[in-house]
């Protein structure tokens, strides 16, 4: 008995040591530096208040959550779309498809922000395209409308995998019985396809979503114009030295997205990942 | 309740990409009413029929299937009215049991109340009034075939449609569940194909039984008539337990290692040599020196309500007999084989490739 609690006690070390020092650790130190004192002289936990009181921050806060709502619940539609028809699906080439699909996961977010200036930039095609075709310049990359084209290039893979992956799973004899009890194609996808599918909807949205409240990289690349939570942080820590508010506004990030995981998690069973 | 429909099956056949022809050209009656089973190993194009019927498979061209006359060969299975069990059961498990026995009324658009209506009669009908909350994943096997069964009979199908529905379930529910199934095809009355490779079940159920090898119907006939009077040694072999014997033809005798048998009134013409079958249980062990057909036992196995007995000697290879369970039987012994009257087959020559 001794011996055997003793081993479990040994195999929970590394996860300790490793949550210890790269989690808790740092957690702990953002939530004092947040309520320690800032550049003003001033300690306090309004700090933390700040992101709901002061209109930059409130407004940083809001179009964050909006974006990465948007830009999950638009991946879940397209890679859930593909990933199903993917999964039921062989032609040739389809490796091929699938490879492309999921090429973004190998690319930094600077990469995908390039990308996107590329697609919609002062140079970019779609540019060329509307000047050739006689009417403005059309350029959106360097706004929301490229942060979020950015975004749903690179969570698409992530949400197309885990839906395939569950949708190879299923049981076609469930299809089969359906069709024969007179389902449609549609009541098929409504009353079967969609409700098996439900729990990996779950995951690989929440997944998506936090990835989108917490990315950098290309917001960086696309330019300081653009309010996200994560930018505006990254300016309260360089450009007004105040690491006090950059880590009361990385705590409350946090939060925030910890809570709409839970939420998902609650509502959508136990295969959430990112929410305890 | 519902008579169902008469099937007519023209030139059907299946080849699947890559070329494997599943089902050969096939041709088939299945009466309205009629429960009609098909038997055969696995591979032998058995499920493709029924799958081509259900219209999971779409047939080769040039093939016909009508329902009482209407030709549904490219009708999509939604429209075909048609109700399948699976072996898997295939039951939806987002849905409970009664929300799985009204799905195919809910998809008809059937008004609620009286959907309700039919789903009691069904949970009725099927003895599971008290699952009808239940999720599917507390249920017990049997409790799922018969959620299955009342799901696809529900709809009023003009075909039931079942894939090997028994064989997920140990043997003793699937003899007490293979009664209550009989009872409730024939009260029902309705079209029903069954497909399965037991050859047990498919005597019990079947009103016709279709003997399938290679992709192609070795022989149709009521289950007397499949077993009695196999067309072919496959067909002989699969139904039952059977001694397949060859020898010389000489003053009307078949003449084996161990002695003769008459073959009178087997109509047997002028070939030389023949291969018959008997059934273990049809040769009676009586006393050596009585009979014109001797071996010695080899082995004796008592099985309670019977015994094997393994006779050498008799014929070129052992001949396998059932006799009842009050004869004291030794190895070593020998014995006289006395055939039943009329229950020697004799087995055509061509059929017989195996």
């Amino acid at each position: 008995m001794k011996s055997r609690r003793l081993f479990a006690i040994t195999c929970l070390v590394p996860a300790v040591l490793v949550v210890t020092a790269f989690f808790v650790i740092p957690a702990v130190m953002l939530l004092f530096i947040g309520a320690g004192k800032g550049p003003d002289g001033e300690a306090g936990l309004w700090r933390y208040l700040a992101v709901l009181t002061t209109e930059r921050y409130r407004s940083a806060m809001v179009s964050t959550v909006i974006l990465s709502l948007l830009v999950t619940a638009v991946t879940l539609v397209i890679g859930g779309i593909s990933g199903v028809f993917l999964a039921r699906n062989r032609f040739a080439g389809r490796g091929i498809l699938v490879a492309c699909l999921t090429f973004p996961l190998a690319f930094p977010g600077v990469v995908v922000g390039f990308m996107v200036i590329m697609l919609a930039g002062r140079l970019g095609l779609i540019a060329s395209i509307s000047v050739a075709l006689g009417g403005d310049r059309l350029v959106f990359a360097y706004s929301m409308a490229g942060l979020f084209l950015g975004y749903l290039y690179f969570s698409i893979p992530r949400v197309l995998l885990t839906v395939m992956g569950v949708a190879e799973k299923l049981d076609g004899r469930l299809i089969e019985a359906a069709r024969s009890l007179g389902a449609g194609p549609w009541a098929v996808q409504r009353d079967i396809v969609l409700p098996a599918l439900a729990p990996a909807f779950v995951a690989a949205g929440s997944i998506c979503f936090a990835t989108s409240m917490g990315a950098f990289g290309t917001a960086f690349t696309l330019a300081t114009r653009i309010d996200v939570l994560p930018m505006v942080i990254y300016q309260e820590f360089t450009e007004s030295a105040n690491i006090a508010m950059a880590a009361a506004l990385s705590v409350m990030l946090g939060l925030v997205a910890w809570l709409i995981l839970a939420l998902a998690r609650l509502n959508g069973g136990s295969s959430v990942a990112a929410a305890g | 309740m519902t008579a169902g429909v008469s099937i007519e099956l023209k030139g059907i056949a299946k080849t699947y990409a890559g070329g494997v022809q599943a089902l050969k050209p096939t041709d088939l009656a299945v009466a309205r009413g009629e429960t009609l089973v098909f038997l055969g190993p696995s591979g032998c194009g058995k499920t493709t029929c029924l799958r081509l019927i259900a219209g999971l498979e779409m047939p080769d061209p040039n093939g016909s299937l009508s329902f009482d006359g209407e030709d549904v060969t490219r009708t999509e299975i939604e429209d075909r009215n048609v109700g399948m069990v699976f072996q898997s059961y295939a039951l939806f498990p987002n849905m409970s049991v009664a929300e799985n026995i009204g799905y195919g009324l809910k998809v008809r658009k059937i008004a609620p109340a009286e959907r309700d209506r039919r789903v009691r009669e069904m949970l009725a009908l099927c003895g599971i009034e008290a699952l009808s909350e239940r999720a599917i994943d507390q249920l017990s096997g049997g409790q799922r075939q018969r959620v299955a069964l009342a799901r696809a009979v529900a709809i009023r199908p003009r075909v039931l449609l079942l894939d090997e529905p028994l064989t997920a379930l140990d043997a003793a529910l699937r003899e007490r569940l293979r009664g209550e199934l009989d009872q409730l095809l024939r009260s029902l009355g309705i079209t029903s194909i069954y497909v399965t490779h037991d050859q047990a079940e498919a005597m019990a159920l079947g009103d016709r039984i279709v003997v399938m090898r290679q992709g192609a119907i070795a022989q149709i006939g009521a289950p007397r008539d499949i077993y009695f009077r196999p067309a072919s040694r496959f067909v002989a072999e699969f139904v039952g337990a059977a001694n397949v014997l060859s020898g010389e033809v000489r003053d009307g005798s078949l003449h084996l290692e161990g002695g003769k048998l008459a073959l009178a009134g087997t109509g047997v013409g002028h070939d030389r040599s023949l291969m018959v079958m008997l059934r273990p249980e049809s040769i009676r062990l009586i006393a050596p020196d009585q009979a014109v057909w001797r071996g010695r036992i080899s082995a004796v196995s008592f099985l309670g309500d019977r015994q094997r007995v393994t006779v050498t000697g008799a014929a070129a290879q052992p001949v396998t007999v059932e006799p009842g369970n009050d004869l004291e039987l030794a190895i070593g012994d020998l014995v006289g084989l006395d055939p039943a009257p009329g229950s020697l087959v004799v087995i055509p020559k061509e059929t017989d490739s195996a």
